[in-house]
């Protein structure tokens, strides 16, 4: 094991950071919204929307990322006599925007179960005591409703995000040079795989310990009734004694 | 179970042991080669191998006298899965090149064509100067730059092509990095889709390659431009990777292909396949 190369490598590598946590968080911002609309058709009790959202999560959370980032990319370009007519091109064209179009269908698809769990897990009573104190629509949902069940989906979301930075890896086959793609280069260049992809897989793991760090602290301040009360003065004094 | 798994592994240890041995006594060498680099190796719509290099395999086994298992295997990991002892040979249209030659080492080489790039006739890269001509990086080093510098002006700006971790990609990021937007893909067929979706203006590879695109109806708007080179960083052509502790290995290899130069077998090959006789006049 050279760690001179190593500490090279992980320079290197560091450069595609940038763009992994921008294909990253651009897709799960959009994703977010596209699931909540998801979860929010597919529990509205109208036939139609809930079949389109129960056909939607079954496509795009039953087929693989790859094949789907395959087909929006070179699939859709093969028709950009069409896309061009709709005006769509200039979109289709850029391998950065397919790749976050196929990220963040396939997360709404996945998050939409998530947050379809979290709002049928939000307790009767509190809806029925919100009723009692005069609340209803979306007042009732924006103030009971979607705080407890965005603490109740927390920690399955926090999984969501941390697949999402490991899935924008599979963006280097179509030509984004995230840590993936550089890593896959530096490999083609010193045949050195093992060393490579220690450092790469470092790289993820470092990414992903912030963000499960940044969930736990959200999911703390969020969830204040489940934390110990503060211990009262007079009895550590009483220690000390 | 479990002993079922370990007697498996074990037999494959051990075969792998023998074969990395490569004495005067193999019987089976495998080959890997790519299956996506037509015409030099493909994969035919029945999942068949085939191809110059798979045609060109069969008959250096048979000078070897020796059995050849081909199987593909990705691009990307195909020098790692030879030093990790996968198989014991690669043929898949890979250069000569002093980067590889730090990893594994090669036969003597049995093709050797120039570059080129593919373009849409209506593109104004189709007027690109060079057009035609071969350079040896080698032997011409000043006249290939000279022209090379000419050529950077027009590319200015516009999107290439290329395969990643190939003597093309490297090619290109020596001269016309900062000039043109790169761009690295998996396999050559990746790189034709896209510039027939128009996403990239150019295709930077082996003329060989380009050749064969221009074969297909998707192409036939499109022309091959640019001066071609051949050797320096470009390599001195096409040759059998193998370990570098496989030196018996090796020499088979370069005795066949020798034989096989000599008899014509490989220009008629190259003439199957390529339309033109790439072996090496050497």
């Amino acid at each position: 094991m050279d760690f001179e190369f190593m500490q090279e490598t992980f320079l290197r590598l560091l450069s595609g950071v940038p763009l992994t946590l921008n294909l990253a968080f651009t897709s799960v911002a959009f994703g977010a919204v596209l699931a909540m609309l998801i979860a929010l058709m597919r529990m509205s009790g109208v036939r139609v929307l809930e079949a389109f959202a129960k056909g939607y999560v079954f496509v795009f959370r039953g087929s693989p990322l790859l094949v789907q980032i395959f087909l929006i990319y070179y699939g859709l370009g093969q028709f950009r006599p069409t896309l061009q007519e709709w005006g769509l091109w200039s979109f289709f064209r850029e391998p950065y925007w397919c790749a976050i179009l196929a990220l963040t269908l396939n997360t709404g698809a996945y998050a939409s179960e998530i947050f379809r769990g979290g709002l049928q897990a939000v307790p009767a009573q509190q809806v029925e005591a919100a009723r009692a104190c005069g609340m209803s629509g979306f007042l009732l949902f924006r103030r009971i409703t979607f705080p407890i069940a965005l603490r109740q989906a927390l920690p399955a979301y926090g999984s969501e995000l941390i697949l999402m930075v490991k899935a924008t890896s599979l963006a280097s086959i179509i030509t984004m040079m995230e840590i993936t793609g550089i890593a896959a280069k530096l490999i083609s260049q010193t045949f050195r795989a093992v060393e490579v992809f220690i450092v790469a897989g470092a790289i993820y793991l470092i990414l992903n310990f912030i963000i499960t760090r940044l969930i736990m602290a959200l999911e703390w301040w969020l969830s204040p009734h489940l934390r110990h009360p503060p211990v009262p003065k007079a009895s550590v004094e009483a220690v000390h004694v | 179970m479990m002993k079922f798994v370990k007697t498996v592994s074990l037999a494959i240890v051990g075969s792998a042991l023998a074969i990395g041995g490569a004495s005067a006594q193999t019987k089976t060498v495998k080959i890997a080669t790519e299956g996506a680099y037509a015409p030099w190796n493909f994969t035919t719509p029945a999942g068949k191998l085939d191809g110059f290099e798979i045609d060109l395999a069969n008959d250096l086994c048979k000078r070897m006298k020796v059995k050849c298992e081909i199987k593909a295997q990705d691009w990307d990991g195909i020098i790692p899965g030879l030093t990790a002892k996968k198989y014991d040979a690669i043929i898949a249209g890979m250069s000569i090149t002093p980067e590889r030659q730090k990893a594994i080492s090669f036969s003597r080489s049995y093709a050797n064509g120039p570059n080129g790039f593919l373009v849409a006739k209506t593109s104004p890269l189709a007027q690109m100067p060079g057009t035609g001509q071969t350079y040896n990086l080698d032997t011409q080093k000043a006249e290939t730059e000279k022209v090379l510098e000419a050529i950077k002006p027009l590319l200015k700006g516009k999107a290439i092509g290329v395969q990643g971790s190939t003597i093309h990609a490297a090619y290109a990021e020596k001269y016309f990095k900062g000039v043109a937007d790169i761009r690295e893909y998996k396999t050559t067929e990746a790189h034709d889709l896209d510039l027939a979706a128009g996403r990239i203006d150019a295709v930077l590879a082996d003329s060989v390659a380009i050749v064969e695109s221009l074969g297909k109806p998707e192409f036939k708007d499109y022309v091959m431009v640019g001066p071609g080179a051949t050797g320096g960083m470009l390599g001195d052509g096409v040759g059998v990777g193998i370990r570098k502790e496989d030196a018996a290995l090796r020499k088979m290899f370069d005795e066949a292909i020798d034989s096989a130069l000599k008899d014509g077998t490989i220009s008629k090959l190259a003439v199957k396949w390529f339309k033109v006789d790439i072996a090496p006049k050497s």
